[in-house]
């Protein structure tokens, strides 16, 4: 062998490799036991469809995935979070299903200059003033889906709507979220006990109250018990049933019949017609056997978004680099379209949703885009500018 | 309030008490006679609710899924007393508190292992699903009055076979001596796997009335077992009619305090500040009955034993 093509030789390896030692490693942290295992197995399941989808290397390098089980605890998740940010060193910390979770690791993660990705919680308290540029949210602002309900019932003229969610946080949270956006008449506004199980007192005051629609936010089992109660006491057919986050693919299974005709919104569908969505629910059907939720779908994007990113900055070690880069938002999403909101939050479409039975099978179909390029309320009190 | 919705409120309440008292009475039998705290009574409700919705859809009828459910109810409970309970009943209160907590963590994995995680459907046949307008202007559905016969006539039966039968005279017996029974040479063992398994029905019972109206879930009893506590100890513990009467009690004052309490302080505060603590307040309502009967009345309502 001659010495000049020995020598390209050693040039071609050494291109190949440019960094040899460059490596990603991605905590992903979410609920893998307990009730709350039917979300996080999915998510983790879909993130591993991503991977596989890619070749197992995120940009192109050599990838480590430390996976977390939280237990739903936010105690657990900030142990897990300091633990891979210090000993593992990892380059982002990614998953997270609960709001109150992250919001239990959102300081020492970023604190510590590693990324954060949110591949679920959206909590309004790090969209606004407490925004953080080494946070990212590929998912959803929690207000986005109430917004865009109230939204479309005041373009369908629908006035005097009775309102309904559990006493806690998030339950005030999507009450106000629809106000923002809903102009017509309130015609009530009840909030139930946390993990309510029969719901006939409350649907007897809605009956006699007399709203023309009612919008509910009763999350899994609550709202499996209140659906088909509503439907029991014969009100499905009388007022229509608005929901968010309470009808899906994990609870629609169990509410059945009850659930058909009622409206939801979510910012990503099974059935949105795009080449990578194609790919997603095609291979996570043929793997795992069923229809993929939202949590799983966000869990694939946060792959794609890393893939895409660390590819176009070249790597992870310089952090400025990686950011612009992820900051453009542009990367191959099951969603169609996506962008980032400075807050580094999505600006995205809102769909509309209708639960319905064909062919022996219950699934909710889009029905329309409610609110396009929708960026959330808080995004306005971050100050962050790029 | 409208005098009409609040006739319908007070309907609720009592259709709601039932409920309980059919998840009470089987603790209250098991606590009063036994002596035995069963935190577990909760995952019977549970299993009647998973047996019942199975065998619904395997026979392809509701009746005829009861009537399988029933028995299998009954066939777990013996199996459960004779396994796990039977070695407890000489043990103190905090070590069967432990160990059927235990039973909790138990039946909630075996229900996840073999129906899985996610909740299943339970519907009703369509001659069950209609509604009846007996109060003008608000159609009551017609499954909930099923409900309360069933409940009626649990609490008619069981009032029958305690105060009526030889049965219910060696049950009363072997509560208030039951060393005293067994030198009678009576089986007292096998009385109590049948007090015990009899409890596990009406629990299981219970579950499959509830299995169309809610989720059927693991650890879908919890929530109810610690009202059915609360209905015991104001009832009296070992007492079917005070449990009868506490659990109506509670249903009452639970529903009417959901839906009068927002509106009653919303007169006197903010409309935020109520929508926030009347709630919050109404859930605590039947704690705090609860305690007040206590003060009065630390042996319940109908105090236990002779009840």
């Amino acid at each position: 062998m001659s010495k000049r093509i020995l020598g390209l030789s050693i040039a071609l390896a050494m291109a190949a490799t440019p960094v040899a030692a460059e490596k990603v490693k991605v905590g992903f942290i979410t609920t893998l036991s307990g009730g709350a295992g039917i979300i996080g197995k999915p998510m983790k399941n879909a993130f591993e469809l991503g991977l596989e989808h890619i070749g197992g290397r995120l940009g192109g390098l050599d990838t480590e995935i430390i996976y977390g089980d939280d237990k739903r605890k936010p105690d657990v998740a900030k142990q897990l979070a300091n633990k891979m940010v210090k000993k593992d060193r990892v380059d982002f910390v990614a998953g997270i299903i609960w709001s109150n979770l992250l919001l239990a690791i959102h300081g020492p993660v970023t604190r510590s200059k590693t990324f954060l990705i949110s591949s679920n919680a959206g909590p309004s308290a790090v969209a606004g003033k407490k925004c953080s540029e080494d946070f990212f949210n590929v998912a959803f602002q929690n207000d986005m889906m109430p917004e865009g309900m109230g939204k479309y019932m005041t373009s369908k003229g629908i006035d005097n709507v009775y309102v309904m969610a559990p006493n806690y946080q998030a339950g005030k949270d999507m009450i106000k979220g629809f106000k923002r956006m809903f102009k017509g008449k309130i015609a009530g506004e009840v909030y139930t006990k946390l993990g309510q199980k029969d719901y006939q007192a409350e649907i007897s005051a809605l009956r006699a109250a007399k709203p023309s629609a009612t919008y509910i936010f009763l999350p899994g089992g609550m709202g499996i018990n209140f659906v088909k109660q509503y439907a029991q006491a014969g009100l499905s057919k009388q007022i229509p049933l608005y929901s968010v986050y309470s009808v899906d693919a994990l609870t629609l299974p169990a509410m059945k019949e009850a659930a058909v005709g009622t409206y939801g919104v979510q910012h990503w569908s099974p059935d949105l017609n795009n080449t990578v969505n194609r790919r997603f629910v095609d291979g996570y059907k043929k793997k795992y056997g069923k229809t993929p939720a939202f949590y799983a779908a966000q869990a694939y994007d946060t792959v794609m978004f890393l893939d895409h990113a660390i590819r176009k900055a070249g790597g992870v070690s310089d952090r400025a680099k990686l950011r612009a880069a992820m900051r453009a938002g542009d990367f191959p999403t099951v969603r169609g379209t996506f962008k980032f909101n400075n807050n580094h939050f999505p600006i995205q479409n809102i769909y509309l949703r209708e639960a319905v039975h064909e062919g022996g099978e219950y699934f909710t179909r889009t029905k329309g885009v409610i609110l396009s390029a929708h960026g959330d309320a808080y995004a306005k009190d971050c100050g962050m500018k790029w | 309030m409208d005098p009409l919705l609040l006739l319908e409120q007070t309907f609720n309440g009592f259709q709601f008490g039932i409920m309980l008292f059919l998840i009470a009475a089987g603790l209250t039998l098991v606590f009063g006679i036994m002596d035995m705290v069963n935190l577990a009574h909760g995952s019977l409700v549970m299993v009647g609710a998973y047996l019942a919705t199975t065998f619904i859809e395997w026979t392809g009828s509701f009746i005829g899924g009861l009537a399988l459910a029933i028995p299998a109810t009954f066939a777990i409970g013996v199996l459960v007393e004779i396994v796990a309970l039977r070695t407890l009943y000489r043990r103190n209160h905090l070590d069967q508190v432990l160990a059927t907590f235990g039973l909790i963590l138990f039946f909630n994995e075996i229900v996840r292992i073999v129906w899985g995680p996610i909740s299943l459907y339970s519907g009703l046949p369509d001659y069950l699903s209609g509604q009846v307008e007996f109060i003008p202007g608000a159609p009551y559905p017609v499954y909930r009055l099923i409900i309360i016969a069933v409940g009626l006539a649990v609490a008619a039966g069981i009032y029958l076979i305690v105060a009526k039968t030889r049965l219910g005279m060696l049950i009363r017996a072997g509560a208030s001596n039951n060393e005293m029974v067994g030198a009678l040479g009576i089986n007292i063992k096998s009385l109590f796997t049948f007090v015990f398994a009899l409890g596990a029905v009406f629990a299981g019972l219970a579950g499959m009335m509830l299995g169309p109206l809610t989720s059927v879930e693991p650890g879908m009893g919890e929530p109810w077992l610690i009202q059915a506590f609360v209905v015991i100890i104001i009832g009296g513990i070992g007492s079917i009619r005070g449990a009868f009467i506490a659990a109506i009690l509670i249903g009452m004052v639970d529903t009417l305090g959901r839906v009068l309490l927002p509106e009653f302080l919303r007169v006197f505060v903010a409309e935020a500040a109520a929508d926030t603590a009347g709630p919050a307040l109404a859930s605590m309502l039947i704690y705090i009955l609860m305690a007040a009967i206590l003060v009065v009345r630390p042996q319940g309502l109908f105090p236990a034993r002779n009840g």
